[in-house]
């Protein structure tokens, strides 16, 4: 027999049942197609996470008081907050290192009759290439500003959306609660990480927030930055030796600080991805074991149905090969044509999620190689119980079977 | 001398072990020779059934020596087998056994396919063999919508189709009405005289076995009467 005429066979046995091989299918396109979606959200969700930390600035280290917690006698020990003398004291003594304070202050934004919530951040121009900020109109704080705390601001777009619309922010007078300031520069967009608006944000210099709104000499974070990624563990441990002495932490006592890179935390975050995506597609792998199982009992009830047709093959010639062949390659047509319906199903599922929950749309063509390898083997394995019991069928006995 | 087609001596056939022992065939001997048209007739049991499946190579006897076109079959293994029916051997069943839902054509180039015959030359085949049995015009239809007597000719195509040595028919007027049954048995005997097809055709029909030039009468595993069927019938 020649392949061509062993697949047509095996179509033409499969459409005289268009039903039954739709269904018995249908267990290996839900497998497949439930495979395919979970390895690529899976991808997708992790590469949206590298995309998030990379926008908040991959270079980004974050210095932060410890948050308290109980001593040696039970009593709790309160991390003392960061000054200004701290990131002066980075900046100085680190070579290569930039660091922005970072001083939070909610109050309410208002320009002409509109007003909304807002987040001031008090800082200095480091701040804007540690966190990958870049100016699309303006100009910075000039040194003089910084020093005496002038009343300037620099705008993200959102506020610049919302407060201004069509109208220019420049120069005009923002009101902060009871303060005012004058903007001096807006920053480009950067859009969405991890559902944060990052472009929600309103620059002024650290001292003008401490004076006005805070009334206290105190820095809430301390943000630094490197070149290059490579500096970072090397810079890390200098800020670490640097502020434990300054804080006068001496010999094997704990650190009341944190100095986080962010690094670690994608690291963290891909490694819970693909935790997670190895979960999901373990699950989804389970219903393609279930999808499998239905090709094999269905082809075991076909062969039961037509022992007498095979009786009638094997009376006018077919080897008991043949008829393994035939039985084989039916179960294979099933499960590939399953496997590819299984993957459009899957990638267009993929595609549907990706842009509902705006994720980037990642495909892995290992992913979906493997998914068309491994449903053509199901036929195969599947298959071959069935086989063997058609092949190996006494056709004098199958002949009289009713 | 011409060299029998078929050619049994002191077959034995026996099924199962112990009490469960059945002596299906004890010690039968004949010839069929090339151009033959032989009834096998016998009452249910009597081993009528059991001698044909040796005969078309189905089964492999328990004792004694059979020679198809002087081969030895019983040292003959399973695809061996397979291959002397797929290239010597034409079967003919009661209940026609058609592939359903598959054109007749179709139906009868299936031996051609386990033949490695191209698929241009098998149509032309099938189609010839359709035209042989009266069904030039009935090419595409599916069993569903043949009436038997043309089911059953089909499958006297389908057996012709390899050009068959020996056509074996098990009861091919069983479930056929007396009208149909004897279109079927003048195309047997039309086939027997005019291409020289050797038949063996079971039948517990003395009316079927009267077509036949030759009776072979069965009872209990013995081979009790041969000869011409005004012999054996009356």
């Amino acid at each position: 027999m020649s392949p061509f005429d062993i697949l047509r066979m095996a179509f033409g046995a499969l459409t005289n049942n268009k039903l039954r091989a739709l269904l018995t299918s249908l267990g290996i396109i839900i497998g497949v197609a439930s495979v395919i979606l979970m390895i690529h959200l899976g991808q997708s969700a992790s590469r949206s996470v590298t995309q998030t930390i990379s926008n908040l600035g991959s270079n980004l280290i974050i210095i932060q008081p410890a948050r308290s917690k109980r001593g040696a006698g039970g009593q709790r020990i309160r991390a003392d907050n960061f000054e200004i003398e701290d990131v002066d004291a980075i900046k100085r003594g680190i070579p290569g290192v930039m660091a922005a304070p970072a001083i939070f202050h909610g109050a309410l934004l208002m320009y002409g009759s509109t007003a909304r919530a807002g987040s001031i951040t008090g800082t200095n121009n480091d701040y804007l290439d540690v966190r990958s900020w870049k100016l699309d109109a303006g100009r910075l704080f000039d040194p003089a500003e910084v020093a005496s705390g002038a009343p300037v601001c620099i705008l993200g777009q959102t506020i610049v959306e919302e407060l201004y619309g069509e109208r220019q922010p420049l120069g005009t007078t923002l009101r902060l609660d009871r303060n005012s300031c004058q903007v001096i520069g807006v920053l480009q967009e950067k859009g969405n990480t991890a559902g944060n608006d990052q472009d929600d944000v309103l620059l002024m210099p650290w001292r003008a927030v401490q004076r006005r709104f805070k009334g206290r000499d105190e820095v809430d974070l301390i943000f630094a930055g490197t070149r290059s990624s490579d500096q970072v563990p090397r810079i890390k441990s200098s800020i670490e030796i640097l502020l434990r002495t300054r804080r006068g932490i001496t010999g094997d006592e704990e650190d009341d600080f944190e100095v986080r890179d962010l690094q670690e935390i994608v690291q963290t975050l891909e490694q819970v991805t693909l935790t997670l995506t190895a979960l999901l597609g373990a699950i989804a792998a389970i219903s393609l074991l279930v999808g499998s199982i239905g090709i094999m009992n269905i082809m075991l009830v076909s062969v039961t149905e037509r022992t007498r047709e095979i009786g009638v093959r094997l009376a006018i010639g077919a080897t008991a090969r043949d008829v393994q062949i035939q039985f084989l390659v039916e179960a294979s047509v099933l499960s590939a044509i399953g496997g590819v319906i299984g993957i459009a199903v899957g990638l267009g599922a993929t595609w549907i999620i990706a842009t509902l929950l705006e994720l980037p749309l990642v495909i892995s063509y290992p992913a979906v190689f493997i998914s068309v390898g491994f449903s053509a083997l199901i036929g195969i394995v599947f298959g071959f119980v069935p086989a063997r019991k058609a092949a190996h069928l006494n056709p004098i006995e199958a002949l009289r079977h009713e | 001398m011409t060299r029998p087609i078929v050619s049994l001596e002191g077959i034995h056939k026996i099924y199962g072990e112990g009490a469960s022992r059945v002596h299906a065939l004890a010690g039968v001997d004949f010839k069929v020779m090339p151009g033959e048209f032989v009834a096998v007739m016998g009452p249910s049991g009597s081993g009528k059934s059991t001698c044909m499946n040796i005969v078309g190579c189905l089964d492999v006897p328990t004792k004694g020596s059979y020679q198809f076109m002087g081969v030895e079959v019983e040292s003959l293994d399973r695809d061996e087998l397979a291959m002397l029916r797929r290239h010597y051997l034409g079967f003919v069943f009661q209940s026609f056994n058609l592939i359903a839902r598959t054109g007749a054509a179709k139906n009868v180039e299936l031996p051609l396919v386990y033949k490695g015959i191209p698929r241009r030359e098998r149509r032309a085949l099938a189609a010839d063999a359709l035209t042989i049995v009266g069904l030039a015009d009935r090419l595409d239809h599916a069993p569903s919508e043949l009436s038997g007597g043309q089911q059953q000719r089909v499958a006297i195509a389908r057996a012709l189709v390899t050009q068959p040595r020996l056509l074996l028919a098990d009861e091919p007027t069983g479930n056929l009405d007396t009208k149909t049954s004897e279109e079927i048995l003048n195309l047997m005997v039309e086939l027997n005289q005019t291409r020289g097809l050797t038949i063996m055709m079971v039948t517990h029909e003395p009316e079927a076995a009267a077509y036949a030039q030759r009776v072979l009468m069965f009872v209990d595993g013995k081979l009790v009467q041969d000869g011409p069927p005004e012999e054996v019938l009356s």
